[in-house]
């Protein structure tokens, strides 16, 4: 058994070539973790660049919809860049410093994380490369330009299914090939140890903030707290701080896509198995044969076919629970708080505001909800209005 | 002992590198693919290296990825690994199967080792399992009698070398670079650094891979490996070929010239 591990689950997976990099890797954000000046650096940048501590907005007229139960939204999406992505990438930029390298390279789905680690990096004069699959280039075409306009490199992918997944394997092959001068920004708490851990880490602040907000606000805990799950970092990010408040129900919802039953879907914990996957021992879509199968989802950033390694575990123990969302409820969700709350979500958060809308029905209207809502739409609002039909005539969706 | 390390004894007797072969299983159908391992073992190739191909290959380069991608849309199956593996058997030919860990997982470590051993195969190369990591199938090799082969790279510590070939059986697979599977110009300085720091620390032999093409190149490798192991050259012979009888010719002719490198080393 090997460090890195929560419960059966997490591990190393990966080339031997590689393993001299992640343990260079642990030891460092081990040691920064308890270095006052890493620390503070990271504290000053958050304060001063990122905008934190994130706000947190109560919904009374979203939360109408949700059973009465009172609504609170931890706004990730006010955050620099735009989402929560950018709590663990200025972390990973520093360390990278730190470990003396000069190059990062990154992942991305949606963008959104490509534009953080191109974000970075144009702040910390890192050079930059983001791998990213041919379909998601041509889906996030104002991602591309906006890493592009911060000077980082877009590399389309073409292999495989040209998606996510395929962006993380040429990144790793980038990895293996140039890790004496490169760090992998990896994008979420999955991958090799001590990514999961790492990232989750970074990310933790959400729920730190979060549940003293939520405290300070209605006096009391929320009875749940809800994230979408795609790798699952937001989630992880909003949920460890609970983790030992046991009366709270941590709820992560993945994407149902065209519905489970369909197999067009990301639901890995409803309709995956065990397996390995980019480095990791987790849940993963996968065929008789462990030939990993090809995810769907309306929205690009869950649209992956494994998830975090310690969300597996905290659903073999029971501490979460998670549930698939369907591209019509998400799209609804989403819809809803555009014009209940002037507020246009992330067709990623969009899943965890549908979550809030079951689960608020289920809890009734005593219940406190807290829902990540961890990236703004602004990405999306091209893909929304074909959804609904709201592009001039004669168009292209 | 396997008939791979038997095979690798009796090159090492003759003073010369053993030759090692890759070709993807299924590619380009599992018959097309079995005609291709044979053909290699005619021309010359000491071992086959049987591979299985993978949704997500991270170690391999274009040329790997884009057999994998037609044999897996040709519907080939991890048991096709098996056939392919029995039929080298037949003639003879030891074998060593490299797959990446998923495929095993899914299987069943244990019932993946009984199958490759009823099917004749020595042992695994996993490029995606660290010792580490490989509990259960240090525990399934032993049960079975098949090799284990794990590799080094150049960037592996002293400590990552020792504890990485005290799990290895069979041989030591020594990755030439850092990167990924694919020809190279030259194949990189740090080989032969690698292969001696290895031998400080193993007994076993060590083969080297990852971008060796050439005759010329298996001969500069032969001089200090104990094997020298041809991937992405040989699948570009088929990769690029009009037909199958070409592709088999262009197998022959290469197969030749890497035959003749390792024997000329020393």
């Amino acid at each position: 058994m090997t460090a890195g591990r929560f419960g059966p689950f997490g591990g190393r997976f990966v080339p031997e070539a590689l393993i001299p990099a992640l343990e260079q890797l642990d030891e460092a954000r081990r040691k920064a973790a308890v270095d006052p000046e890493f620390v503070g650096e990271l504290e000053r940048l958050h304060r001063t660049y990122t905008g934190r501590p994130s706000i947190v907005t109560e919904v009374p007229r979203f939360a109408a919809h949700c059973g009465g139960a009172r609504v609170i939204l931890k706004r990730e999406d006010l955050n620099h860049t735009g989402s929560h992505k950018i709590n663990n990438v200025l972390g990973q930029a520093l360390l990278t410093k730190r470990m003396g390298k000069t190059r990062v390279i990154a992942e991305t789905g949606a963008g959104q994380h490509g534009v953080a680690t191109a974000t970075a990096a144009a702040l910390l004069g890192l050079d930059c490369v983001v791998y990213m699959g041919k379909k998601d280039t041509e889906r996030q075409a104002l991602n591309v330009a906006r890493m592009r306009l911060l000077g980082a490199e877009v590399i389309p992918v073409t292999h495989g299914s040209q998606t996510l997944k395929d962006a993380v394997n040429e990144a790793l092959r980038d990895w293996v090939t140039n890790v004496d001068s490169t760090h992998y920004v990896l994008g979420t708490v999955t991958g090799p140890h001590p990514f999961p851990e790492m990232v989750r880490d970074f990310h933790r602040i959400i729920g730190i903030e979060a549940r003293a907000q939520v405290l300070d606000l209605v006096g009391r805990l929320p009875d749940a707290v809800i994230a979408c799950v795609g790798g699952g970092s937001n989630a992880m990010g909003i949920f460890h701080r609970f983790l030992d408040d046991r009366g709270v129900r941590l709820v992560g919802c993945e994407a149902g896509g065209l519905g489970v039953a369909s197999g067009h879907h990301a639901a890995r914990f409803s309709a995956g198995a065990p397996g390995v996957l980019h480095g990791a021992f987790t849940y993963v879509m996968q065929d008789d044969d462990g030939q990993t199968v090809e995810s769907h989802s309306v929205s690009a950033g869950l649209d992956y076919p494994s998830v975090g390694p310690e969300h597996a575990y905290l659903l073999e123990t029971g501490r979460a629970e998670y549930r698939p969302v369907d591209d019509d409820a998400a799209m609804e969700a989403f819809s809803l708080l555009c014009r209940t709350e002037g507020i246009i979500p992330a067709l990623e958060s969009a899943h965890a505001l549908a979550g809030a809308m079951t689960v608020g029905r289920e809890l009734g209207p005593d219940a406190v909800i807290l829902v990540s809502l961890s990236g703004r739409g602004d990405k999306d609002v091209h893909t929304a209005a074909a959804w609904f039909g709201l592009l001039p005539e004669g168009t292209r969706s | 002992m396997t008939a791979v390390a038997q095979t690798l004894a009796a090159c090492r007797a003759q003073g010369r590198a053993a030759l090692i072969g890759y070709l993807p299983v299924g590619y380009p159908d599992l018959a097309g693919s079995v005609d291709a391992m044979r053909a290699m073992v005619e021309a010359g190739v000491d071992i086959v290296e049987v591979g299985v191909p993978y949704s997500d290959p991270l170690m391999d380069g274009p040329v790997i990825q884009h057999a994998a991608e037609v044999a897996l849309a040709g519907g080939t199956k991890v048991t096709d690994a098996f056939t392919a593996t029995a039929a080298l058997a037949e003639v003879g030919a030891p074998s060593v199967v490299m797959t990446y860990w998923n495929l095993v997982l899914r299987r069943g470590v244990e019932r993946f080792a009984a199958d490759l051993a009823a099917a004749g195969g020595s042992g695994l190369i996993t490029p995606d399992l660290i010792p580490d990591e490989a509990g259960e199938w240090l525990a399934a090799s032993d049960r079975h009698g098949l090799d284990r082969v794990f590799l080094v790279a150049p960037s592996s510590t002293t400590e990552r070398l020792a504890s990485v070939t005290a799990a290895c059986r069979g041989f030591v697979y020594a990755a030439s670079t850092m990167g990924v599977t694919g020809a190279r110009t030259s194949v990189g300085q740090a080989a032969e650094g690698l292969v001696r720091h290895t031998r400080e620390v193993t007994d076993l032999p060590v083969c080297v891979g990852l971008g060796v093409s050439t005759g010329a190149q298996a001969r500069q490798v032969g001089e200090y490996a104990d094997g020298v192991i041809v991937g992405s050259a040989l699948v570009r012979c088929l990769v690029d070929a009009v037909d199958r009888a070409e592709g088999l010719d262009r197998i022959r002719v290469l197969v030749s010239e890497l035959a003749e490198g390792v024997r000329s080393s020393r």
